[in-house]
């Protein structure tokens, strides 16, 4: 799959504030790894019963009317919501559930400062557009499941009846999901300026050291 | 010079920016604790990297901790086996990578945002970070603190910095003298209801006004920890001779280290004609204590006000609206009075430093908790302040009125650990959210000052007077 554009179904949330809590519930916090998360994405919602980590779906109670257990939405890889999605608590988990259920990219009107960085760290891309956009995109949802076509170097959201709605993105950010750059290893590829800057900050302010 | 405290913060820590510009921000507090460190610890790990600067870490575990402790109670006594897999973990990674913890046998262990500054490990003019986004809670001193995701805490401990683009000003101004039974949690939740919660995301909030000049460091970090359910990852107070007294009683510096520090910190004010992209001001000589009776912190009323109705809400806010009530099983009710209370939550990064817990056992003392209320707990933020709170008298205070009085933690503000509510339990909580689910499945969360949910627990419903 190629990382310079984003295909497919997307799976229309309507509803603003979409805390962190709603995409995973604390109980899978507990896990201590990175990956498997995809089966607690939205529990709240998209069960009937409670969970625990470890548990499957097959044992779970499926809220059949929740949109990602419909199968046209179950291979969503591109969910589209309004405002402030993401804010409350900083869990990444939020960002390694969306990831792991397939999500790519998130459409939004706005997002949680924190949500917004975590996903880039996980090759997510959040979209912010206007709330005007958003509208015109989930109007053509409710005439039945929609598919775009996002282009990470265009910039841009194609959709059926020749949409297509521009946005902007830090170009640093979008290089490093483009080329699957890691942060870490750009910054100590440069860390000199860091060894230089901490030793003058040692002698400036050394109480910070102590 | 027109700068703002978070322009200087931000310009003192900056490290480089990269043709692209892109900026890289040093780092000189990290927290950390058990939830969001172990991906990070097990990056390190894979990368073969050491912590860049170990005295800059400080960790404790506070989300899984069992507020029923006791003696000799170990990571391995705990029961749930996957909280004890996190302290555990957390353990480890600190004995391998050799970072300092104050691990749960420790008499200083607590809600990392209440330990830290206590033991004086948040200093003014400090970048501070932490994989919890109520990290904004340092901002009182005068800090560059924020809330950060596990990837960042990795490239934090593998870095010492941290790449982050600039924050937009924004200025909150409290002048006047407040009521008697408002505390900053009202005044903070009065500000969440004005802008909502996303009405800051993208800004730093700085607080200032005659109000913040005069309010203990206590309530400071009460406002500041709540800037982020106001959308903003950062909260800010200026420093002054309130923040630097605290400091001194708190800090290990020595006396020569403090005064050279003390005149640097004394200039981390905002200039006086900075410019602000945004600026509020409120009176808080108006605001009545404030209870929220929705799903989101910005769902919050005055406590003897209607419920708002379906009327008057705007079509674009009608269905979240319908959602929050229905979960908040609202039916019926007009008023807040007309709901009856199961349990009451004392405790949580926002509310359980001394100050809380002598304003809760103030309100209550000499009178019985209800006997509709099935468990009112106090949980102190930290093993500071309850042996603070012990030696003050007030756990007696509390435990004579029926409140159980427990060990430090996070507790049932998120219920990682057994505190929780069960379904449709309805809970006063000096915690700062009242999302979905967020003290345990179908669980409904009012959140207030600790004043109120003492109050709450003595009537078994919100007074109706004060
Ligand atoms: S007390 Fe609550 S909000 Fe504060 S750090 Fe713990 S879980 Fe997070």
């Amino acid at each position: 799959m190629s990382n310079s554009s984003i295909q497919g179904v997307v799976a229309p949330f309507d509803r603003d504030n979409i805390d962190t809590d709603q995409i995973i519930p604390t109980e899978y916090l507990k896990s201590i790894k990175k990956f498997g998360f995809e089966d607690y994405l939205f529990d709240g919602w998209r069960y009937l019963d409670q969970g625990r980590l470890g548990m499957t779906p097959s044992e779970r109670s499926l809220n059949t009317e929740f949109i990602l257990n419909q199968p046209i939405f179950n291979k969503s890889t591109i969910l589209l919501t309004r405002d402030n999605f993401g804010c409350g608590s900083s869990r990444e988990h939020a960002v390694w559930a969306l990831r792991d259920f397939g999500f790519r990219a998130v459409i939004g009107s706005s997002f949680g400062d924190i949500f917004y960085n975590n996903c880039f760290k996980n090759k997510i891309l959040p979209i912010k557009i206007s709330k005007e956009n958003i509208n015109r995109l989930f109007e053509l949802s409710t005439q039945g499941p929609q598919s775009f076509t996002i282009s990470l170097i265009e910039q841009e959201i194609k959709a059926d009846h020749d949409i297509s709605i521009s946005f902007e993105v830090d170009p640093n950010q979008i290089n490093r999901i483009i080329h699957n750059l890691d942060d870490i290893d750009i910054t100590l590829s440069n860390k000199e300026y860091i060894e230089s800057f901490e030793e003058n900050r040692r002698s400036e302010r050394p109480w910070i050291f102590e | 010079m027109n700068n703002t405290l978070y322009d200087k913060l931000w310009k003192e820590h900056l490290v480089h920016t990269s043709d692209s510009g892109e900026a890289l921000i040093y780092i000189d507090r990290h927290y950390l604790h058990e939830v969001t460190s172990p991906q990070a610890f097990e990056g390190l790990r894979h990368k073969k990297l050491a912590p860049w600067r170990l005295n800059a870490n400080v960790a404790t575990p506070d989300h899984n901790v069992p507020t029923i402790r006791g003696k000799s109670f170990t990571a391995d006594s705990i029961a749930d086996e996957v909280s004890k897999i996190q302290v555990v973990e957390l353990d480890k990674n600190c004995h391998e990578f050799n970072i300092q913890q104050f691990d749960i046998e420790s008499q200083e262990q607590g809600i990392v945002h209440v330990m830290g500054p206590e033991l004086g490990f948040t200093l003014p003019g400090m970048t501070i970070v932490c994989g919890d986004s109520h990290t904004s809670t340092h901002g009182a001193f005068g800090c560059l603190a924020m809330g950060i995701g596990t990837s960042e805490v990795e490239h934090v401990l593998a870095t010492q910095c941290l790449k982050i683009s600039k924050l937009k000003n924004m200025q909150v101004i409290f002048e006047g003298q407040l009521q008697a039974g408002v505390t900053s949690k009202d005044i903070v939740l009065h500000l969440i209801k004005l802008i909502g919660t996303a009405g800051g995301t993208n800004h730093a909030i700085e607080f200032s006004g005659s109000y913040i000049d005069s309010a203990s460091m206590e309530s400071r970090m009460t406002i500041c920890n709540m800037a982020i359910e106001a959308g903003a990852k950062v909260g800010l107070v200026g420093v002054d001779q309130i923040t630097c007294d605290y400091v001194k009683a708190h800090s290990q510096l020595s006396s020569e280290q403090f005064e050279l520090a003390q005149n640097f910190w004394k200039t981390l004010r905002s200039d006086e004609h900075s410019i602000f992209d945004k600026t509020i001001s409120i009176d808080v000589g108006v605001i009545k204590p404030q209870v929220t009776w929705g799903t989101s912190p910005e769902m919050t009323i005055d406590f003897d006000e209607k419920i708002p109705v379906e009327l008057n809400v705007s079509a674009e806010e009608l269905e979240n609206f319908k959602l929050a009530k229905a979960y908040m099983g609202l039916e019926g009710a007009e008023k807040l009075q007309d709901l009856s209370f199961n349990r009451v939550f004392i405790g949580s990064c926002t509310n359980s430093r001394i100050e809380d817990l002598r304003s809760a056992a103030a309100a209550i003392q000499g009178q019985r908790v209800s006997a509709k209320i099935t468990e009112a707990i106090v949980v102190p933020g930290s093993g500071m302040v309850k042996a603070q709170a012990e030696a003050e008298g007030l756990d007696k205070i509390f435990e004579d009125a029926g409140f159980l009085w427990r060990d430090p933690g996070c507790s049932m503000c998120l219920g990682m650990n057994p505190d929780q509510l069960q379904p449709y339990e309805r809970c006063a909580s000096t915690s700062n959210r009242n999302f979905e689910g967020r003290q345990g499945n179908l669980g409904r969360t009012h959140l207030m000052s600790p004043m109120m949910a003492a109050l709450t627990a003595i009537n078994g419903t919100i007074p109706d007077l004060l």
